[in-house]
C-alpha cells in the first residue's frame, strides 16, 4: 500500500468518514474510493452492497480479482443516564470496542467516582449532544427514566439516523413516551425505531445483565442482515 | 483492549514515517469456520514487532516470516492457511477454516 493511501485512508478514519480500499490481488495494484464518490464509481453497485453490509470481500470484475476492504468508522456508544445500568453498560462496550460517552445533567449521578475512565458529561442533551457528532455509525441509549432528559436526547438521535436506538421502560411507558414526542414533531418511522423495552430478552434482572441485554440487542442491529436490505 | 483497526493503520503510518520497513496483512478470503473476518489485519515491522490479528493466533508466526520477506523483496504475497493445506499439520487452524491473507510492503510506490 502506498504511503498517501494509508495516510489517506487514516485521515478518513479519524473523521468517521467510511472509506473502502480496492486491491487487485494478482498485483497489489491499488486505489481508495470515499463514500462520497462511491455513486461515481464504476464498481457503485458492488462497493455500495458491500458498505451497507460493512463486510470487506474478493468480487470479480473485469476478469480481475479484487479484494474490497470496507473501512466503516467505529461504533458509538451514547448513553443518556448515568444511572447504574450504565455503570455495567459503559465499560461492557468499552470492551467491545465501542467509543462510549454517558450524558446526565445530575451531578450527583455523572460524577468521575462513579464513571471512572468514561468520558463524561454533566449537560443538559441540548448542550452535551451536538459536539458529539452523534452520526449513523452511533448506538443511542436511554435509560434516565426522566422525560426531560430521554425525549430531547431521542430526538436528536432521529434526527442524526443512529443504527440504534433504545430506550428503557415498560410497555405502557413507552406507549407515553411515543405520545410525547408525537406531539413534538417526531415521525411515527422513528418512534417505531425505538427498541423498548430496552434490551433482548433474555430474563435480565440485576443492572450488569440488563447491560448484556442491551449490548446484545446492539450487536444484532449491527451485525445481522437487514431484512429489508435488498 | 483489544487492537482496533483504526490503531494498527494508525501504527502503520507511524512506523513507516520512523523509517521502519512496513508489511501490512490482511485477510481477503474465509471458507469454513474462520476465526477472524475478511478485513482483518496485522501490521509488522522490520523488528519483527507486529499489532492486530489475521486469525486467533495460529498463524501469526508464519505471516510475521513471511511479511519480514516482503519487506525485503517490496512484491506482494498471497498466503493461504487451512486444513486442506500440507503446512496445516504446522501452522494450520485448528478451527477447521481456510483464509488467505494478503501481505503487502507499506511505502511501496
Amino acid at each position: 500500500m502506498k504511503l498517501e493511501t494509508l495516510a489517506e485512508v487514516n485521515v478518513e478514519r479519524a473523521a468517521r468518514r467510511p472509506v473502502i480500499v480496492v486491491t487487485d490481488t494478482a498485483n497489489g495494484e491499488q486505489r481508495l474510493v470515499k463514500a462520497k464518490d462511491i455513486a461515481a464509481d464504476p464498481l457503485r453497485a458492488e462497493l455500495a452492497k458491500q458498505l451497507r453490509m460493512g463486510k470487506s470481500g474478493m468480487i470479480e470484475a473485469a476478469g480481475k480479482k479484487l479484494f474490497l476492504n470496507v473501512y466503516a468508522p467505529t461504533a458509538k456508544l451514547v448513553i443518556i443516564g448515568a444511572v447504574h445500568i450504565s455503570q455495567a453498560l459503559a465499560p461492557l462496550a468499552r470492551s467491545l470496542d465501542y467509543d462510549v460517552t454517558v450524558v446526565d445533567p445530575r451531578t450527583a449521578f455523572a460524577s468521575p467516582e462513579r464513571f471512572p475512565d468514561v468520558p463524561l458529561i454533566a449537560e443538559w442533551p441540548d448542550v452535551a449532544l451536538p459536539p458529539l457528532n452523534v452520526d449513523h455509525y452511533t448506538a443511542f441509549v436511554a435509560v434516565t427514566h426522566d422525560p426531560k432528559i430521554d425525549d430531547p436526547a431521542l430526538l436528536h438521535a432521529f434526527e442524526r439516523d443512529c443504527f440504534y436506538i433504545g430506550a428503557l421502560g415498560s410497555r405502557k411507558t413507552h406507549a407515553k413516551r411515543g405520545e410525547r414526542l408525537r406531539a413534538q414533531g417526531a415521525k411515527e418511522a422513528d418512534i417505531a425505531r425505538i427498541h423498548a423495552p430496552i434490551g433482548l430478552d433474555i430474563g435480565a434482572v440485576s443492572p450488569s445483565e440488563i447491560a448484556v441485554a442491551i449490548m446484545a440487542e446492539i450487536t444484532a442491529q449491527l451485525r445481522l442482515p437487514k431484512e429489508n436490505a435488498a | 483492549m483489544l487492537n482496533r483497526d483504526e490503531d494498527i493503520l494508525k501504527a502503520a503510518e507511524d512506523w513507516q514515517k520512523a523509517g521502519h520497513g512496513v508489511a501490512l496483512a490482511t485477510v481477503v478470503e474465509t471458507w469454513g469456520s474462520a476465526p477472524r473476518p475478511a478485513g482483518s489485519s496485522l501490521v509488522i515491522n522490520d523488528d519483527g514487532t507486529f499489532l492486530g490479528s489475521v486469525s486467533g493466533g495460529c498463524v501469526e508466526g508464519a505471516v510475521v516470516t513471511e511479511a519480514l520477506d516482503v519487506i525485503a523483496s517490496g512484491q506482494p504475497k498471497m498466503l493461504e492457511f487451512g486444513v486442506a493445506d500440507e503446512t496445516a499439520w504446522n501452522v494450520g487452524l485448528s478451527c477447521g477454516g481456510t483464509i488467505r491473507v494478503f501481505v503487502e510492503k507499506v511505502g511501496q510506490s
